[in-house]
């Protein structure tokens, strides 16, 4: 990123002359495609308000946030409808904040000591090329890590590691349950965590990188150990870069569809261990969105769709005002 | 004297072994993605012919003498859903990425446009299908599930890509370039289009490929909006894709189209992680050509 230029280029403009036709049309041009831009999201905010504004309307705030029964279909007439009618959003809520959680957790330790080891410890010639290679993760389309997943990874799954995480943890209550399927809330996390791992390892090598030659110089000439010069200098320094590359790959693992959707299971409940089916909101989009037949089902997914956009909205905004008053993430953001 | 050095010995211990922690974290790291690579190539690699160029979609089938196919029919389907969204997302991100350079200032407005790009781009795929539902619903209500929906929904997911591609390579620019043609006497436009855009048009137009890559391994949008089987007939209904075919397959008990399915991925995969090391190497190159 270029910065700090002396010489803004409107100081140079020549005074005396009016300005062109032809700058002004291309000013135009080019602040229509600027208005274009912001225009897609104005658009995305007030197009989700108003489709879900039949489900605000009709549905009890409170029983969509909180109900723990999704059954659309039991709100039409008899022959078709069966169950309870009931709009209950939160076996999805909780599906998504779950998975997203594990996938951090099991994502922010690799992902930091990569980090870690890129910035403090690797030898020059590598740094670049293995974290240019790190970055191709982000690339693969997750439809791909999804088929992966289902055909290569639940197999491991559900003979290999969920037997013995039900042998050795069971106790913890968190591995309970049938596990012989791996299409569960464990598996479906760890797709999410391999997905997520190069956006917060490129943010915070980003971060670790910034920290001044000065700050580690003073912790080495004290007696620390590299560890110590990492714990003590490198990564107080690089916190906030380091929390917002978090919470950017927390945002990338709130929406995914394809490779959660795949994994997940589909099972319209809360999930009550790691080995239960689940839903999450955007793999409850990709199986009923196109199959609703209640009238408000449409409605209601997309006020979850809203829910979900003022969630990575937030995020998203967040962690960029962070990342920009730091200076960082120029390079980190297109994927 | 022995307790002191027993205690430095123990915080050198402890230092190497996070460092060894560290380095394993990095081999962990890397290990999914050539499993990927691996898998896709036992699985897809054993099949993958020309004919998957040259050949459509065979019919479904499950004996041994099955007709293999191709994914002519995936990638005519996927071609133009990308392309058109390609038509909408790159003037618009150019001229986006132009203004915010050579007119944004360099802070404020050139800031917030970049941000909104990076909001934009974190922005779930498959909220944006929704939004879209919810738009062309809105306009007319049976072009909603069709080609033309899919394609304003991926044009949404590479807008800021190409935006954000696009303004990096032209900051590579440095402003002593734009001051010199401007000592000459050159009209602005004429400087950002001649000079400025031309030097970096091996920039943008990496990083139009790279919106191109994500968009064709993007399916979540297009399970909402475009969703189908069948070939493609016209813009006004759905049509089968190469990402799509791959999520519609993968549990289908035909093997020729499970077969199909993990070469798609390969193809796929190959397109994408080719597309985005050269645009990584495009841009370092461009940064460094200003800086001899």
């Amino acid at each position: 990123m270029t910065r700090g230029n002396p010489f803004p280029p409107r100081s140079l403009r020549p005074i005396h002359r009016a300005p062109k036709w032809g700058d002004r049309i291309f000013f135009g041009l080019t602040l229509l495609g600027a208005l274009g831009l912001a225009s897609v999201i104005i658009a995305m905010v007030v197009s989700l308000v108003h489709g879900a504004l039949p489900a605000f309307y009709q549905i009890n705030f409170d029983s969509f946030l909180f109900g723990h029964i999704w059954n659309p279909d039991g709100c039409l007439p008899p022959p078709i409808g069966f169950g309870p009618c009931s709009y209950g959003a939160l076996p999805f809520i909780v599906g998504t904040l779950v998975t997203s959680a594990i996938a951090l957790l099991i994502a922010i330790p690799l992902a930091l000591g990569a980090a870690i080891f890129l910035t403090q410890h690797a030898p020059l010639w590598m740094r670049e090329p293995v974290a240019q290679i790190i970055q191709l993760l982000a690339a693969v389309p997750s439809v791909v890590y999804g088929f992966w997943a289902l055909i290569v990874l639940v197999p491991i799954m559900a003979t290999d590691v969920n037997p013995v995480l039900a042998q050795n943890l069971g106790w913890t209550g968190l591995f309970g349950g049938p596990h012989n399927t791996g299409l569960d809330v464990l598996t479906a996390s760890l797709v999410l965590s391999i997905m997520t791992i190069p956006t917060i390892t490129a943010i915070s090598r980003d971060a670790m990188e910034a920290v001044p030659r000065s700050q580690k110089e003073a912790a080495i000439s004290l007696g620390a150990t590299p560890w110590e010069v990492t714990r003590r200098a490198v990564v107080p320094y690089s916190r906030s870069g380091i929390i917002a590359g978090i919470v950017l790959g927390l945002g990338r693992a709130l929406g995914e569809t394809m490779a959660v959707t795949m994994t997940i299971g589909n099972r319209d409940a809360i999930p009550t261990s790691l080995f239960s089916q689940g839903q999450t909101i955007a793999s409850l989009f990709a199986n009923e969105f196109t199959e609703a037949i209640s009238p408000l089902e449409i409605p209601a997914l997309i006020e979850m769709a809203l829910l979900l956009l003022g969630i990575c909205l937030a995020i998203n905004i967040g962690a960029r005002l962070v990342l920009a008053r730091l200076q960082l993430g120029g390079r980190t953001t297109t994927e | 004297m022995t307790a002191r050095s027993g205690r430095a010995l123990r915080r050198k211990i402890f230092s190497h072994s996070m460092t060894v922690l560290s380095g394993a974290a990095v081999v962990v790291v890397m290990i999914p993605l050539f499993w990927i690579i691996y898998e896709c190539v036992l699985l897809g690699g054993s099949h993958l012919t020309l004919n998957y160029f040259t050949q459509g979609t065979p019919t479904a089938c499950s004996t041994i003498s099955c007709n293999a196919g191709g994914g002519l029919g995936l990638i005519q389907g996927s071609a133009v859903v990308v392309g058109l969204a390609t038509l909408y997302a790159v003037p618009v991100g150019i001229a986006a990425a132009v203004f915010a350079v050579e007119y944004g200032g360099e802070r404020g407005l050139a800031r917030a446009l970049s941000m909104s790009a990076d909001v934009l781009s974190g922005v779930p795929s498959i909220v944006v299908g929704v939004f879209v539902y919810v738009l062309v619903l809105y306009f007319d209500r049976s072009l909603v599930f069709s080609v033309f929906s899919g394609s304003l929904a991926l044009g949404a997911i590479m807008l800021p890509i190409v935006m954000r591609t696009t303004e990096e390579a032209l900051r590579t620019v440095p402003h002593s370039v734009r001051e010199a043609a401007l000592a000459l006497g050159m009209a602005r436009w004429k400087i950002s289009l001649r000079i400025v855009f031309i030097s970096a048009l091996p920039g943008v137009l990496t990083g139009v490929l790279l919106s191109i890559a994500r968009a064709v391994g993007e399916a979540a949008p297009l399970l909402i909006l475009d969703n189908t089987n069948l070939h493609f007939i016209s813009l006004n209904y759905p049509s089968e894709s190469m990402s799509l075919s791959i999520y519609l397959w993968a549990l289908t008990p035909y093997k020729n189209w499970t077969n199909l399915a993990w070469e798609t991925a390969l193809v796929l995969l190959i397109f994408v992680l080719v597309l985005s090391l050269a645009s990584r190497l495009v841009l370092s190159r461009l940064s460094r050509k200003w800086k001899a």
